[in-house]
């Protein structure tokens, strides 16, 4: 599988990225070589085995069910340095001010 | 040169032992490795490892510390959130960013007393082999300048190449601990997923992400790991199982200290195409390792040629959802502009670096429909086939595995400008993250005056193993592993 001008337009879009159109021919031929690397995986015979499905077990944790710490379920201060007000440049009444929302395209 | 800046040379354990029996004063080793930054960092031939230092710590040492690593200074890698330095994960995105809390590990090092004294240099968001990726200029490797440290975390690897260090911290997500260890001719280990909280720590790709230690000393290595390991309630993927220390004792002076341990050689990792020069020093390890009382057998771990497609698919997907967060609004840097969207992609357009850039437009388009199927969920399920050929061979009364680290030494800054070649420098690491097992690597002997790593593999949870044959083969190789 290989991707266009027009596929890398579309992505950029999609990643909130925005690319001009020397970085967008460059970017179409680079993830082009980077795809044709990834070829090989459509070869892959993916036929399961029930002996292959005994290996995905995770038996270390399996073995040892409180080894994972969970914190109680009750609302507690976050572990924060500072007061909340000093990580943003704006902020108003407990709410952070952020840049409008009402241009909506 | 002072008595102060020979307390450098002092493992860690010995130095923390030093400063609780009042033997050394506190700060004398802090105040030590921040005059070693100084000089690293002065003039033409600056190695760039240490982005941000805390010169106020020295001071604060004066009046005493106490833990196992009680008066050890440590630098951690510049995605490791700190309160008192910026945490800028070598990106323009987040320069001058300060994180409003301390990540885990930070907090369980300051707790062991140790020092935090500078963050170090990396490839930008953890992405690359080679740290020549960061917005802040390449990092030198201090055994040869005009190479590179290796990477994502070259400038942790190079300070303890460089001597300012015995500990640093790293993290992994495909190699990024062992391969520059291997490239600077230090011990760097990256532990089981799990074993070490990841809270504070910036996200590349979660199921991959993991944080790593470098030591100058596979016990500086196992005494950092022992330090910072163990279940965190505020990362629901850490878990405390097995040892909880990982310094090897005892056995490791006898004559036959791995008498009855079996350590598999897959040969996916000999191909014929290695460099005759790391094939011979991995062999010359090899026989050590029959030595020093170890059964070392041929073993095949059949899908090992597919972990580099399968990792640059599962690392971009997962990073194309984790960075979308560096949006001009939450952190860090903001270009202006007309509009919401408009500003969005004004500010990740100039904040990410082209590697970055690559990475998350790689990761968009595996995810997007019509490609979901083809490329990530195929990737998901050859990911499980290269983790059942390592539980395979592990099930079969294999202990542990030996093999190059890289399938080169440290390559000259510049050298390699294609992506899919540098791609290829982790083909003998990511394998050990898309299985979650443990994995280190440890300076075995040199080519052309270079550092070649060896890499020990285990199965999950089973790091004490790995540093109970890394810290016999590391006594029985002495100088000759830096020769």
């Amino acid at each position: 599988m290989s991707v266009s001008e027009q596929d890398v337009r579309h992505i950029a879009a999609l990643a909130r990225l925005e690319l001009d159109d020397a970085r967008t021919e460059t970017l179409v031929r680079e993830l082009n070589g980077i795809l044709a690397h990834m070829d090989v995986l459509q070869a892959v015979d993916m036929t399961i085995e029930d002996s292959d499905k005994a290996l995905d077990a995770d038996t270390a944790l399996d073995a040892q069910a409180d080894a994972v710490l969970l914190r109680a379920d009750i609302a507690s201060p976050l572990p924060l340095a500072a007061e909340r007000a000093s990580f943003a440049p704006n902020y108003e009444d407990g709410f952070f001010l952020v840049p409008r929302l009402s241009t909506h395209e | 040169m002072s008595s102060n800046a020979a307390l450098l040379d002092v493992s860690a354990a010995d130095l923390a032992e030093g400063v609780r029996d009042g033997r050394v004063a506190p700060g004398a080793a802090v105040r030590a490795a921040l005059a070693a930054i100084e000089r690293a960092e002065a003039g033409a031939s600056a190695l760039n490892a240490v982005l941000h230092r805390d010169i106020e710590t020295a001071n604060e040492f004066d009046q005493g510390a106490s833990g196992l690593l009680a008066g050890v200074p440590v630098v951690v890698k510049d995605n490791i959130a700190t309160l008192r330095m910026p945490t800028s994960c070598g990106s323009r995105i987040l320069d001058g960013y300060v994180s409003p809390f301390e990540s885990t590990v930070v907090a369980r090092l300051r707790a062991a007393g140790a020092a935090i004294i500078g963050k170090t240099n990396m490839d930008e968001f953890a992405m690359g082999s080679s740290t020549e990726n960061s917005a802040f200029g390449p990092t030198r490797n201090p055994l040869s300048q005009s190479r590179v440290p290796g990477g994502s975390s070259g400038g942790s690897a190079a300070a303890v190449a460089a001597g300012i260090v015995r500990v640093a911290l790293g993290s992994e997500t495909g190699g990024s601990v062992r391969q520059p260890a291997a490239f600077c001719g230090v011990v760097g280990v990256k532990p089981t997923y799990g074993r070490v909280s990841r809270h504070g720590l910036v996200a590349f790709a979660s199921s991959l992400d993991q944080v790593g230690v470098f030591g100058r000393t596979v016990d500086d290595a196992a005494l950092g790991l022992e330090v910072i390991a163990g279940a965190d309630p505020y990362d629901a993927t850490s878990c405390s199982v097995g040892a909880a220390s990982f310094r090897a004792r005892d056995s490791a002076l006898t004559d036959h200290p791995l008498a009855g341990l079996v350590i598999g050689r897959p040969r996916e990792y000999f191909p014929a195409s290695l460099d005759a020069g790391i094939r011979a020093v991995c062999e010359h390890a090899t026989e050590t390792l029959r030595a020093l009382g170890a059964e070392v057998r041929d073993v095949s771990l059949p899908h090992t040629d597919l972990a580099i497609p399968v990792y640059y698919i599962v690392a971009p997907a997962e990073a194309s959802s984790n960075l979308a967060r560096f949006d001009g609004v939450r952190y860090g840097m903001r270009v202006e502009r007309d509009g919401l969207r408009a500003m969005y992609e004004a500010t990740r357009s100039r904040g990410f670096g082209p590697e970055v850039v690559r990475r998350i437009m790689l990761g968009t388009y595996v995810l997007s429909a019509g490609y979901y199927d083809a490329y990530y969920l195929r990737a998901q399920e050859v990911r499980r086939r290269i983790r059942r050929d390592f539980t395979r061979v592990f099930a079969s009364g294999v202990h542990a595995l030996f093999t190059p680290t890289a399938p080169t030494v440290a390559f000259p800054i510049g050298a390699v400008s294609d992506p899919y070649e540098l791609y290829l420098s982790d083909i003998f690491t990511v394998t050990a993250n898309l299985a979650g097992i443990p994995g280190m690597s440890q300076p075995i002997g040199r080519v052309d005056g270079l550092p070649v790593g060896g890499q020990l593999l285990a199965p999950h949870f089973e790091e004490g193993t790995m540093f109970r044959i890394a810290a016999a083969l590391e006594r029985a190789l002495g100088r000759s592993a830096h020769e």
